[in-house]
């Protein structure tokens, strides 16, 4: 397992290079992450978005599809590609803590 | 009499219902399988139609021959569920009640969900090969194609088969170069994944099979509409990629009678308990193959390996006992890669696809992530292989469980 040093913490990663402990995460600990990602900051909407993910992902042990996060973040399609530019998913969930979401195979 | 309700009579359905005939006591219990059509077709062929290998005749069969004696198909689509009440709705009225309920409706392709997507150009030039009409008119279209860009896109995932998509590239390379025209087309993937396939090793050695048949890809391309005019896909993030010939998987889903019935997710997929196959917050409803939610491949080796867990559970279920057998996401897919090869990927909800070789008693073993010529034979011998034995509910010499034998970690 590789680890990573994050504001000040020392994280282990999982195979797709995401923590593999979401209890590790902390709003410092995202921002380091959305800066590796190649985000300039983090604004109300990012965290709209990350607060959303968690949340789902602590309910129901997974995170959301780019389809739900339309649905229900109140953050449209066009938009979440502007947040997280490439893979919204995958991006919003590396930054919030979470695994990869399983909807991927 | 109790009463076994089955809801599709595809591959979960057929199967299940062999299993469930031979299982259950026929005196104590009836069997019933609802499905809207009266042909059942062996949908991992649809592939190999575009290219004239079979033709769509060859691929269908009457669905009621190959559901056991005693067993009532009901034709009929299917309206709503009413949990409540233990009661389905069919289309026509008519109410089932039952006793216990599996849900085998699968998942079918749904264009309309993409802008741009289902218009004039459809059937034109712009194809599906996920339905008997899509695999049809493509087959009828490249007979006559003089070249150009033939793009295959991948508009979201989960879909039916994931290396399906690559196995039509890499069969087009093969039919391109036999006609002699290789050079006149170019091939490209759109897809939605960072890479050519899910998971690290087998995304490594796909995608270097992609690169040395001379086929391109842009990854990480969340599909936002398609422009028939100007003949290219629109990305949510404005990246385009043309094409002259447009070879689409559309969006996945369950069968809407599934949102009717309030028991799905964004994509009509069933909630679904992915180790004992039970309908989440449902009682007495299990769910075998593609209309679950479970996070393991779409595909009818899933919906094989899947069945023997189900009948377990089933019957410990209603004997008013807990489900103990546990699914482990095991997928086993044969993958055509032209010139008379293929290579075979073997994986579960843990272990990802790796290199090496899959032991088969008499047959194998079969190499791992690497073309050979058997896998080709593996991946034509198995339609017969699903109609006599698989449909039937015979055993076949492989395991439920992933196994790691023969495998060599990355």
């Amino acid at each position: 397992m590789e680890t990573i040093c994050l504001a000040g913490k020392t994280l282990t990663l999982d195979n797709d290079g995401n923590l593999a402990n979401c209890n590790d995460w902390n709003e410092a600990i995202a921002c380091e992450l959305a800066t590796q990602e190649g985000l300039d900051e983090l604004t109300p909407q990012h965290w709209a978005v990350i607060t959303y993910m968690r949340a789902v992902f602590h309910k129901e042990g997974d995170a959301p599809s780019i389809r739900r996060l339309t649905r229900e973040s109140g953050v449209d399609t066009k938009t979440l590609y502007k947040l997280f530019p490439k893979g919204p998913a995958k991006k919003a969930a590396r930054i919030a803590g979470l695994p990869k979401p399983k909807g991927c195979i | 009499m109790r009463h076994m309700l089955i809801l599709g009579g595809g591959t979960g359905g057929t199967m299940m219902a062999n299993k469930l005939a031979h299982a259950l006591d026929l005196n104590t219990w009836r069997l019933t399988v609802v499905d809207a059509t009266g042909e059942h077709y062996y949908q991992p062929g649809f592939l190999l139609v575009p290219f004239g290998a079979y033709r769509m005749r060859d691929l269908v069969r009457p669905r009621q021959q190959y559901l056991p004696q005693g067993v009532r198909l009901i034709r009929s689509s299917i309206e709503h569920l009413n949990a409540d009440i233990k009661t389905v709705v069919l289309a026509s009225g008519e109410q089932l009640r039952y006793d216990c309920l599996l849900i085998a409706t699968g998942a079918g392709i749904h264009p309309e969900q993409t802008e741009g997507l289902l218009d004039d150009e459809w059937g034109q030039n712009k194809f599906d090969f996920y339905t008997p009409t899509g695999a049809e008119r493509l087959a009828q279209f490249l007979k006559g194609w003089q070249g150009g860009r033939l793009v295959v896109s991948i508009t979201e995932m989960p879909i039916k088969c994931p290396v399906a998509p690559l196995e039509f590239l890499f069969l087009a390379d093969a039919y391109f170069t036999e006609r002699g025209m290789r050079g006149k087309v170019d091939l490209h993937l759109a897809t939605p994944l960072s890479g050519a396939f899910t998971r690290p090793t087998s995304n490594r050695i796909l995608g270097d099979m992609l690169r040395d048949k001379g086929i391109s890809v842009t990854p990480d391309f969340g599909l936002a509409r398609v422009d028939s005019r100007e003949k290219k896909l629109v990305a949510w993030d404005d990246t385009e990629v043309p094409y002259d010939l447009l070879v689409s998987v559309p969006t996945n889903m369950g069968d809407p009678w599934i949102a009717r019935s309030g028991i799905g997710n964004e994509l009509n997929f069933v909630l679904t308990n992915k180790e004992t196959l039970l309908a989440e917050g449902l009682e007495d409803v299990f769910v075998i193959g593609d209309a679950s939610n479970l996070p393991a491949s779409k595909a009818g080796s899933v919906v094989h390996f899947q069945s023997e867990i189900l009948l377990a559970n089933i019957l410990e279920h209603i004997e008013g006992r807990p489900p103990r057998a546990r699914f482990d996401g095991h997928a086993n897919c044969f993958i055509e890669s032209g010139f008379g090869k293929g290579m075979l990927i073997d994986f579960n909800y843990e272990t990802e696809p790796l290199p090496g070789t899959f032991p088969l008693p008499g047959l194998g073993p079969f190499a791992l992530l690497r073309e050979s010529p058997l896998n080709h034979y593996g991946k034509l011998m198995f339609r017969w292989v699903y109609w006599n034995l698989l449909l039937r509910g015979v055993e076949l010499p492989i395991a439920n469980e992933m196994l790691m034998a023969g495998k060599v970690a990355a």
